[in-house]
């Protein structure tokens, strides 16, 4: 573990210029990632998702991005010219988008995109490429990867499916990886496999990763460290573990609102928002 | 108010035939709330599909408040009978504004004073009046889903059927809907069967519940047992140590149940 982060990210801003005016989706978020699983929580509309984009330089015009600084491993991600980004975009940091359904090419077969993934950012051959594939679908469980790798994407489960877009995006080897909701269209058991595959990927390889999620429960049981977003800010960080004793009222409003299993209480906490929590 | 015995549910034909539901049976007595719960393809919303009489190929027999149903309903079933989709993005027409969404079941069931049954669902649901003219764009997702048991209430049914009813939405406004259904439920003495892949909604809404997978109800139980973790089946248990986080040790261990 080196100690010098992956990435620092300072008072980035986020804005999009509509016709009522200005809106801004993200207002001066800093943090910085380190060998580690830095997991994002908020609701929809925080900025969870955009702040993720946005180191990918991926957020959609007429977006405009700001920042203090925005660098990943000494190199500033905001001023790099595109054909230089390209090196790091899928290449050192790559990104497992929400849903399988809309992030794979439906008319491409899963090995061939598996193995274009590899082609592009190595000076690999066909067979060579194929060889990773096979054994990258492997490492993500997959029982046939032979079979599967014939196949088209409507012919593999939902489940199936983030596993296959999982091994894509590891199989560059990747040093930072951004997962925006990555398991949230699975099944629970599902998605504790797919969570354990990249756990176990992020240990062994010492990657760093980004978990962009809206479920407190599943951050703070994988993830080492949280920031909580609410409007835009970041309105607590706090240890994985120290989830429970969260100090701002957004936080424990968002877990008191939590059904839990054990539950007997007749009505469930409701969530009052304070615009001071727009401010501070 | 609502038995289903030996319920069988089939698409396709032939070689390509699927048997979602494979002979499922249950009982929910009136004012009760029920939860069916399982994972994707378990055949959990089939079951309620074909109760509400939107799948037509079943056999077996569902009867609702003591009537034996057919393959197709009564339009008086649905005076008794209502469901709740999960996505309120998707089940209310973008085109047609509240008030037109509301009055439409009003319309078809011939009933009398429209104005003031949408008045009074409104502010049932907790949305007031001033929301009756909007269109389902000027609303947020909790509004929408609002809309859509409002529309489920408007003909003052007896049993509500809720299929993933939260599962579109963020946990603050999630609370907000199920402390809504609850009054609901309280106030107008309904019965509940509701639908869902997440064990700690149902164990805050429901009496009882069963647990299904590929097809069949794995283990019936109260929710008392769920409370304690007590489950007597290896794939409610799974299920049950799925639910409470991640843990390394335990995704290792999972395994398929056939």
């Amino acid at each position: 573990m080196s100690d010098k982060p992956l990435l620092e990210v300072e008072n980035l801003r986020i804005s999009f210029p509509t016709r009522t005016g200005v809106t801004q989706a993200v207002r001066g978020v800093s943090f910085t990632v380190g060998r580690e699983k830095l997991g994002i929580v908020g609701e929809s509309g925080s900025g969870k998702s955009m702040t993720g984009r946005a180191i990918l330089r991926l957020v959609p015009p007429p977006g405009i991005v700001t920042a203090d600084r925005l660098s990943f491993q000494g190199e500033d991600l905001l001023t790099l010219p595109e054909k230089r980004l390209r090196g790091i975009r899928g290449r050192r940091i790559s990104m497992v988008m929400q849903d399988p359904k809309f992030s794979l090419n439906p008319v491409m077969t899963i090995g061939a995109q598996i193995a274009e993934a590899y082609r592009v950012h190595s000076s690999a051959g066909t067979a060579e490429a194929k060889r990773r594939a096979l054994e990258m679908l492997e490492a993500v469980r997959i029982r046939n990867p032979e079979r599967v790798y014939g196949l088209y994407p409507h012919e593999v489960s939902g489940g199936m499916g983030q596993r296959i877009m999982i091994a894509m995006m590891l199989i560059p080897n990747p040093d930072l990886l951004i997962a925006d909701e990555p398991t949230s269209a699975l099944d629970v058991t599902v998605q504790m496999q797919v969570l354990a595959i990249m756990d176990e990927l992020c240990s062994r390889r010492g990657m760093g990763m980004i978990f962009v999620s809206h479920d407190l429960n599943l951050v703070a049981s994988f993830c080492d460290r949280i920031l909580i977003m609410y409007a835009g800010r970041v309105v607590e960080t706090c240890r994985a573990s120290e989830l429970h004793a969260a100090k701002h009222p957004y936080t424990r409003g968002l877990l008191d609102s939590l059904p839990r299993l054990d539950d007997t209480r007749d009505e469930l906490p409701v969530l009052t928002r304070d615009p001071s929590w727009l401010e501070s | 108010m609502i038995d289903v015995t030996d319920l069988r549910v089939t698409f396709g034909q032939g070689a390509d035939a699927v048997a979602a539901v494979q002979g499922v049976s249950f009982a929910v007595r009136a004012g009760e709330s029920f939860g069916l719960v399982g994972e994707s393809g378990s055949g959990k919303s089939t079951v309620l599909r074909a109760v509400v009489g939107l799948n037509h190929d079943w056999t077996g027999s569902i009867a609702v408040d003591g009537a034996a149903q057919g393959r197709r309903r009564e339009k008086g079933f649905f005076k008794s009978c209502q469901m709740v989709f999960q996505d309120p993005y998707g089940s209310l027409h973008p085109r047609h504004t509240i008030d037109r969404i509301l009055a439409e079941p009003i319309a078809i069931h011939g009933l009398r004073d429209a104005d003031a049954r949408i008045d009074r669902v409104l502010r049932d649901v907790g949305l007031g009046p001033q929301f009756r003219f909007r269109y389902p764009h000027q609303l947020s997702g909790g509004q929408r889903q609002r809309v859509a048991i409002a529309r489920a209430l408007v003909l003052e049914p007896r049993v509500l059927l809720l299929d993933e009813p939260t599962s579109a939405l963020d946990v603050s406004v999630q609370a907000e809907i199920l402390n809504l259904l609850k009054r609901l439920r309280a106030e107008h003495a309904l019965t509940y069967v509701l639908v869902s892949h997440n064990l700690a909604v149902v164990a805050t809404m429901c009496d009882r519940l069963a647990v299904m997978n590929r097809g069949r109800i794995v283990e019936e139980m109260d929710v008392e047992a769920l409370r304690r973790g007590a489950a007597r089946e290896d794939y409610t248990r799974q299920l049950l140590r799925a639910s409470q986080g991640y843990d390394r040790a335990a995704a290792d261990s999972f395994k398929d149940f056939a």
